[in-house]
């Protein structure tokens, strides 16, 4: 069994995959090691230079608070175990006025306790990354992987006008790339920024290249540091004046629309040509991956679109990806969330199937073919144009 | 008339607006947050530590405090400011951190965060301003409130048996062994505002010792919130009030004044015994 961990003195990067009793040299680190999700983000967040992390123990996300437990101490930063998920996020907000790169992680109903902090951060422009490692809901739900948070990471956990940008990685390596971009967005647009990942990434473990990367320490002329030698500073989402508090919100939807026109991500496998397009995220993604090559197999035309950007959606690639086809089946693990958000932006030029299981029950490749079967068979052959149906050029 | 020729008469300074005070206060006539902020002000001055603090604010009628103290401040939720205090204070370790919350904030909903700051043994100070109302929404019953205290939530006077008793907060916190510091002081006369300052600058004197909470908990008044005028409201203050929450230093470690959790005694009769 590969045993994952810090050989002593050894030089960063220092995570190998050495199995023990092997012999192998401690200090060759491999092109490919395996690592668990919730490992991997975290060390890929200290790698992009996370100053504190604060949470609360909560399955499947605890390895995470656990591997900062040790790491963050070893490197002289700040790690606290905090009495709530509350605590946890307040804590941040607090580190993060005071200019520190920040990192929370939960899982679904730790969010929901965040979801207020999650408001007062965005309305005072404080940088944040929060992991959602979802479980099944609602309520106590389970510990399986489920998606269900969709609507809660991308319509709002809590109260006001403000929106969060959302990363949805599908695989352990992927994620550790998107930690890095959280911070850099974050920063950015001085914006809360979640990583939506869920159970079955937090905790199953897959080969990656340790390429975590580093990040610039920032220059920050809002950060509190004490007044000396210059005006105070105040961070803060209360503004009583209707006036007052129009114009700061009018600020943060500009930063917004800077948002979408810049930062929206996605991939696309197998689209040309595709009659039947899959959209997923997460780990939806990776069954549905599966199902497009089995269905190319037998001779079905599928293709995946998978949004990285659940927030900003990637609506105008999705529907010029769907232009051409017969019908788009979306494949979640929810009763139907991210859904809306393909429905919305394909606006009835094609139609739109669903297929989510929820509890932490995961669709097999084979239902998920089955599910883009039904769809072709339910729907239209498309006239063949240049560019998409009926001479639509796409835009 | 023609301009005086003599000299001015050489003066010395009897008082002096704190440098750390900005704008005039909104706090109503009779509210004791605006002498609680000049001795913070005083204070810091005297301490030379303006430059370097980092105000927690927290919600409720002093939610403004960074109008009108000129320090680098962060708003928090409805009582989490212990909790932010936390973040600032343990990424900003060499700047002095203090919260300043009313008992609404500290003592009911943001209890989770200052108990287990206090128990963490969190170096920040607290000023915890405690006028027995929910004075910014109006005048509702806080879990402060004293017995028989009639509030726009408690119409016939608090009720032990639907609403229970007073919060001691600062004797509860006392027991905790990451408290420094705690005491209890009050604006209600001249003398007492001396010592209130004493006690406030200890609290930041034990924040630069760095081994500890150090809280002080300031009786104050809401004349709207108590339905009296300012002297009346005073009045009370020095009476029924003191009466219920004891002003002292119950914890100061360094001067080995201490409270400690009850021990368990020599061996007694379990509760089973009786059944």
């Amino acid at each position: 069994m590969a045993v994952l961990d810090r050989p002593a003195g050894a030089e960063r990067p220092h995570l190998v995959a050495s199995p023990s009793g092997t012999g192998r040299e401690a200090s060759q680190v491999p092109d490919r090691i395996l690592m668990k999700g919730n490992e991997a983000i975290a060390e890929a967040a200290i790698a992009a230079g996370c100053d504190a992390y604060f949470g609360y123990p909560i399955t499947p996300q605890a390895e995470l608070l656990e591997w900062m437990a040790r790491r963050m101490p070893e490197e002289g930063r700040v790690f606290i175990q905090a009495e709530s998920e509350l605590g946890a996020i307040n804590m941040a907000l607090g580190a993060s006025a005071a200019g520190a790169r920040v990192l929370v992680s939960s899982s679904s109903p730790g969010i929901s306790l965040m979801a207020e902090t999650m408001s007062y951060m965005a309305g005072s422009r404080l940088p944040c990354v929060v992991v959602n490692v979802m479980r099944g809901g609602p309520g106590l739900g389970s510990i399986g992987a489920a998606q269900g948070d969709y609507l809660q990471a991308t319509k709002g956990h809590g109260h006001g006008d403000y929106r969060v940008p959302v990363l949805a990685p599908s695989s352990i390596a992927e994620a550790i790339e998107l930690v890095r971009d959280a911070f850099i967005i974050a920063e950015r647009y001085r914006t809360p920024v979640m990583i939506l990942a869920d159970g079955l990434l937090g905790q199953a473990m897959e080969p990656v290249s340790p390429a975590f990367r580093d990040l610039e320490p920032r220059a920050d002329d809002w950060v509190l540091e004490g007044a000396a030698g210059r005006e105070p500073r105040s961070i803060r989402s209360l503004h009583l004046r209707a006036e007052d508090l129009e114009r700061q919100d009018n600020d943060l939807q500009a930063t917004y629309r800077r948002i979408v026109d810049a930062e929206v991500r996605w991939a696309g496998e197998e689209l040309e040509n595709a009659e039947v397009v899959l959209v997923a995220y997460g780990t939806a993604a990776r069954v549905a991956r599966t199902a497009v090559e089995r269905a190319r197999a037998d001779g079905l035309r599928v293709g995946l679109f998978r949004p990285i950007t659940l927030w900003p959606f990637p609506a105008g690639a999705l529907r010029e990806a769907a232009l051409g086809a017969r019908g788009v089946v979306v494949v979640e693990l929810s009763a139907g969330q991210l859904v809306e958000d393909v429905r919305l932006a394909v606006e009835g030029t094609v139609p739109v199937f669903l297929h989510g299981r929820m509890g932490g029950m995961i669709p097999t490749p084979d239902e998920v073919v089955g599910a883009a079967r039904a769809a072709w068979s339910r729907t239209d052959p498309v006239p063949r144009t240049p560019r998409g149906r009926n001479g639509e050029d796409g835009r | 008339m023609t301009a005086s020729a003599t000299p001015p008469v050489e003066g010395r300074t009897i008082y002096r607006r704190p440098s750390l005070l900005s704008n005039p206060t909104s706090y109503c006539p009779g509210c004791g947050h605006g002498i609680v902020h000049r001795l913070i002000a005083e204070v810091l001055e005297e301490l030379d530590l303006g430059g370097r603090t980092i105000l927690v604010g927290s919600v409720g009628c002093a939610v403004f405090a960074y109008d009108f103290l000129r320090l680098d401040a962060v708003e928090s939720p409805h009582g989490r400011a212990a909790a932010v205090a936390t973040g600032v204070k343990r990424f900003r370790p060499d700047r002095v951190v203090f919260t300043y919350q009313g008992d609404g904030d500290l003592a009911a909903i943001g209890t989770a965060e200052i108990v287990h700051a206090a128990a963490r043994g969190e170096r920040f100070t607290v000023i915890f301003v405690n006028n027995g109302i929910y004075g910014m929404t109006g005048g509702q019953m806080a879990p402060t409130t004293l017995v028989g205290q009639r509030t726009t939530s408690s119409r016939t006077g608090r009720d032990i048996a639907t609403t229970g008793y007073p919060l001691p907060m600062t004797e509860m916190l006392s027991l905790l062994s990451g408290v420094q510091y705690a005491a209890r002081v009050s604006v209600g006369d001249p003398g007492l505002v001396g010592k209130a300052k004493q006690a406030i600058r200890r609290a930041c004197e034990i924040q630069l010792d760095g081994n500890g909470l150090s809280l002080v908990e300031v009786l104050s008044t809401c004349p709207v919130g108590w339905g009296m005028t300012p002297s009346e409201a005073m009045e009370r203050l020095r009476g029924e009030v003191v009466d219920a929450y004891p002003i002292g230093t119950f914890v100061d470690r360094p001067r080995g004044i201490a409270q400690r959790l009850p021990q368990p005694g020599p061996a007694t009769r379990s509760v089973s015994e009786g059944f």
